[in-house]
């Protein structure tokens, strides 16, 4: 199997040269490679994205990231329960089958079956049926206006192929034998897969068959993973890449000034936010011992307030930060612009902690990554010295992601303050609010990645409502109501959007999304 | 010689095993490789099931015995994050470390072994000071600075070398190289310097207090008041006494330059096994990290052996005196 991969992937390389006509080749490099070509295996927005090239959904995103037709020409609700998607015609998958209805009900199937990560793309309980070879209907149980949010990437599989190919069901995580579906993609996107090594280089090649009209001119595309900053950077500034993603921010400016790349940076999606552990009854890591400071809303109000975030911003962040009062990016919440930041008042702070009875501060242990997010840990040891002007006395704990999660994680929970970052995966306000606020058990039961434990019944009943409710205008005052409430309870302390910085050589144009995520078929090379 | 290396490759088994279980009794602290393979949405219950269809939750001493129980098939299991074969992975990876620590060895080797025995000869000429100052450099610059550095000047700037990657490679057989290409050879280079940096010296101060030491010796003298040349003294007599020390050094060092790639195939991003150790490292990619610690601890006691057999070779009382003794 290696070795018929290798002698492709040598092929490939010989073929670049020998081939005639101008070729335009894009050499792009991420922090990590591709490992499954599963889109279904796992769920995380680098994979997703970058197979998004290959596969498509029914939707699309444009750059602004509002909703388009993919494979779906139009769309219908009949009724709350119940909408019909028309499909597009004459579109073939790469091996030249034809795209019908049949394989939509397959790809539903397939994401919703065994050892599938993408379940929450698609109610469980929804009925998907064949109208005729062009139509599908979604029948659900309950009404979802935000049903198509995420199909963008629910990238629908050929049913003839996977058949084909033993690719019916997803490969479990478990998996000892590899599917031969994990190295090989089939689907309708403008670029195929011309080789894969997992984890380390992919080559796209155009897919000339594509039905949508092309707006790139690239007749190839490489991808490599190089994890170190340094080399990635280097690599752009010498020429050997024409895009890289990300650029860390300190590298930004000296892009900038070079003549061959520059650095392209924009608000993220992700926002970072403080837990605080109001879960236990006593706090873990500090010396009050019979009672949770943290209970008590002055507390947590009091921590946010002693947080200069515009200091943050300018200092640890190079400007490249959004400091925000939500727990969404306000490119996601239409109501966004009534909500305001606490104000940053070490006065009214301490004023804050000597009500609550915490005049002399207390000692705080804080748990902070040091590879999962811009300058986390710079962050964290930012937070600690501004705390320490309110008498909170903080033993920061900085370790690697995969001890942090486990620690901070369910079910453990075991962290009194913490920081995290989350993606709207579904690109609206109800995934974070039920994912990161609502009220869980010692077990997390609920509100699986509320890491401070964090509970407000008044918030869970209005997502409760939230969840059903059809009418967008109204949806989105219910979700202004709950996040009125977590502003005012100051649930969780929200930091900024961090940036995405991308390094593109000056070659080039390509349109940055929010969501992080390259798609070649909008890069022009000169 | 027979019985030596029989006994000498029983040992082997032993240091391995040790090795491995001292793995696996530190790969608890890791972190949770779970948290690594699925997205942020998995629910509770996806993750506790796939944490018990990998056997996390087993004892450490039942996991143990399961990896060597399939590692004497050679059977390493599947990488978590990858979802391959992990002999395969080594395999694949195996070739890219191991031109590189050869070049590097080669580059050691090449200008240690002169540098040394010029600076031991000539002690205060300007030249052995150029040489050891630049020893010294060599000795206290940590290496991922040597190779930024290196990047820089001849990636960047000058735009001599390709900043990272291993260049074209050219399968022969199993064996992906990357020897035979011009893009290969120069994409060699920069990681072949930077690897091979620190073992060259220490190999030239090595043998420069070897040479200083053995240039004082009587049959140095001797050798001298019959009139023979300078050049017979150095080489014939005083280099070739000097040389078990320092094969012993090299065969040692050569192992370390495999294990220790891991910096250099990180800042040049070479495709070789330390970087794919170290990325397991990220993402508590278990049955990566357990196969590369166990073949690390194979290398170093295979080249042990290999430089016990050589020194019989080269210096004829070893071979006496394991005699009189075994």
């Amino acid at each position: 199997m290696i070795l018929r991969l290798l002698v492709v992937t040598f092929a490939v390389l010989c073929g670049i040269g020998a081939s005639d006509g101008p070729t335009k080749t894009l050499r792009f490099a991420a922090q990590g490679g591709l490992n499954s070509l599963d889109p279904y295996a796992l769920n995380e927005t680098f994979s997703q994205g970058t197979l998004a090239n290959v596969m498509e959904g029914l939707i699309k995103r444009d750059e602004n990231l509002k909703i388009v037709p993919g494979l779906a020409e139009r769309w219908e609700q009949l009724d709350a329960k119940h909408w019909r998607f028309h499909l597009r015609r004459g579109v073939r998958f790469h091996d030249g089958a034809p795209f019908t209805a049949d394989d939509v009900v397959f790809s539903a199937e397939r994401a919703r079956g065994p050892n599938s990560q993408i379940r929450g793309r698609i109610p469980a309980d929804a009925q998907v049926v064949k109208v005729d070879d062009y139509t599908v209907d979604f029948i659900l149980t309950a009404p979802n206006p935000i049903l198509n949010y995420e199909w963008e990437t629910w990238l629908i599989f050929s049913k003839s192929w996977a058949e084909a190919n033993g690719a019916v069901h997803v490969q479990p995580a478990s998996a000892t034998a590899l599917n031969p579906s994990a190295l090989k993609a089939n689907g309708t996107g403008p670029f195929m897969i011309a080789s894969h090594e997992p984890g380390t280089r992919t080559v796209f090649k155009r897919n000339p068959n594509w039905w949508g009209k092309t707006q790139h001119n690239l007749s190839e595309v490489v991808l490599q993973a190089i994890p170190a900053d340094a080399t990635r950077v280097a690599a752009l500034l010498s020429g050997d890449l024409d895009l890289i993603d990300p650029v860390p921010v300190q590298d930004v400016e000296r892009i900038r000034q070079s003549e061959i790349a520059d650095a392209l940076v924009k608000p993220e999606l992700r926002t970072m936010f403080l837990n605080m552990d109001s879960f236990r009854d006593e706090l873990l890591y500090s010396n009050v011992k019979g009672k949770n400071p943290f209970k008590d809303a002055r507390v947590r109000k009091a921590l946010y307030q002693a947080i200069d975030i515009e200091t943050i911003k300018t200092k640890i962040m190079r400007g490249m930060s959004q400091p925000t009062p939500l727990m969404i990016s306000p490119l996601l919440f239409p109501l966004a612009g009534e909500f305001h930041r606490w104000p940053y008042d070490v006065a009214s702070a301490r004023r804050l902690m000597a009500e609550a009875g915490y005049a002399d501060g207390f000692e705080l242990g804080m748990d902070c990554p040091n590879d999962r997010y811009v300058n986390d840990e710079e962050i964290c040891q930012a937070v600690a010295a501004m705390l320490s002007r309110i008498g909170v006395r903080v033993k920061l704990n900085v370790m690697p992601k995969a001890k942090y999660f486990e620690k901070i994680g369910p079910k453990r929970y075991d962290s009194s303050f913490n920081l995290l970052g989350w993606t709207p995966s579904s690109l609206e306000s109800y995934g974070v609010l039920t994912n990161t606020v609502r009220c869980r058990d010692a077990e997390g039961r609920g509100g699986t990645f509320n890491f401070g434990g964090y509970c407000n019944p008044h918030i869970d009943a209005l997502l409760n409502s939230i969840l059903v409710e059809d009418d967008m205008a109204k949806r989105n005052e219910l979700i202004a109501e709950a996040f009125r409430l977590l502003h005012h309870d100051v649930g969780t302390i929200p930091l900024h959007q961090q940036s995405l910085a991308w390094g593109v050589s000056r070659k080039i144009n390509v349109l940055q999304r929010a969501d992080n995520q390259v798609r070649f078929e909008k890069i022009w090379m000169q | 010689m027979l019985a030596f290396a029989i006994r000498r490759l029983f040992e082997a088994l032993m240091v391995m095993l040790a090795v491995a279980l001292i793995a696996f009794a530190l790969f608890r602290y890791v972190g949770d490789p779970v948290n690594q393979m699925v997205g942020q949405d998995a629910t509770l219950a996806d993750r506790a099931e796939l944490r018990r269809h990998l056997g996390l939750d087993d004892p450490v001493i039942v996991q143990f015995g399961r990896f060597v129980s399939h590692a004497v098939r050679f059977d390493f299991g599947i990488s978590y994050q990858l979802k391959q074969s992990v002999t395969g992975m080594i395999a694949e990876r195996f070739p890219a470390t191991f031109e590189l620590a050869l070049a590097a060895a080669l580059f050691a080797v090449v200008f240690g072994i002169p540098m040394g025995v010029y600076t031991g000869i000539y002690r205060d000429s300007w030249l052995s000071k150029v040489f050891l100052t630049v020893s010294l450099i060599g000795i206290s610059l940590p290496t991922f600075l040597i190779g930024i550095l290196l990047i820089y000047l001849f990636a960047v700037k000058l735009g001599w070398f390709s900043s990272f990657g291993r260049g074209e490679v050219i399968t022969v057989g199993f064996w992906r190289t990357g020897l035979l290409t011009i893009s290969g050879l120069k994409a060699l280079v920069l990681p072949a310097i930077t690897l091979g940096l620190f073992q060259m010296t220490l190999i030239t101060r090595l043998v420069r207090a070897e040479m200083l030491e053995v240039l004082r010796t009587d049959y140095i003298k001797f050798a001298r008041a019959r009139g023979l040349s300078d050049r017979a003294i150095n080489f014939g007599h005083a280099l070739r006494n000097t040389l078990v020390p320092v094969i012993t050094i090299i065969g040692l060092q050569l192992g370390l330059i495999i294990a220790f790639a891991i910096i250099t195939e990180s800042v040049f991003q070479w495709p070789g096994m330390g970087l794919m150790f170290i990325q397991a490292v990220q993402n508590a990619d278990i049955p990566v990290m357990a196969a590369y610690l166990l073949l690390v601890a194979f290398l170093f006691v295979l080249i042990n052996l290999i430089v016990d057999l050589v020194y019989v070779r080269i210096d004829p009382r070893i071979r006496i005196y394991s005699k009189g003794t075994g």
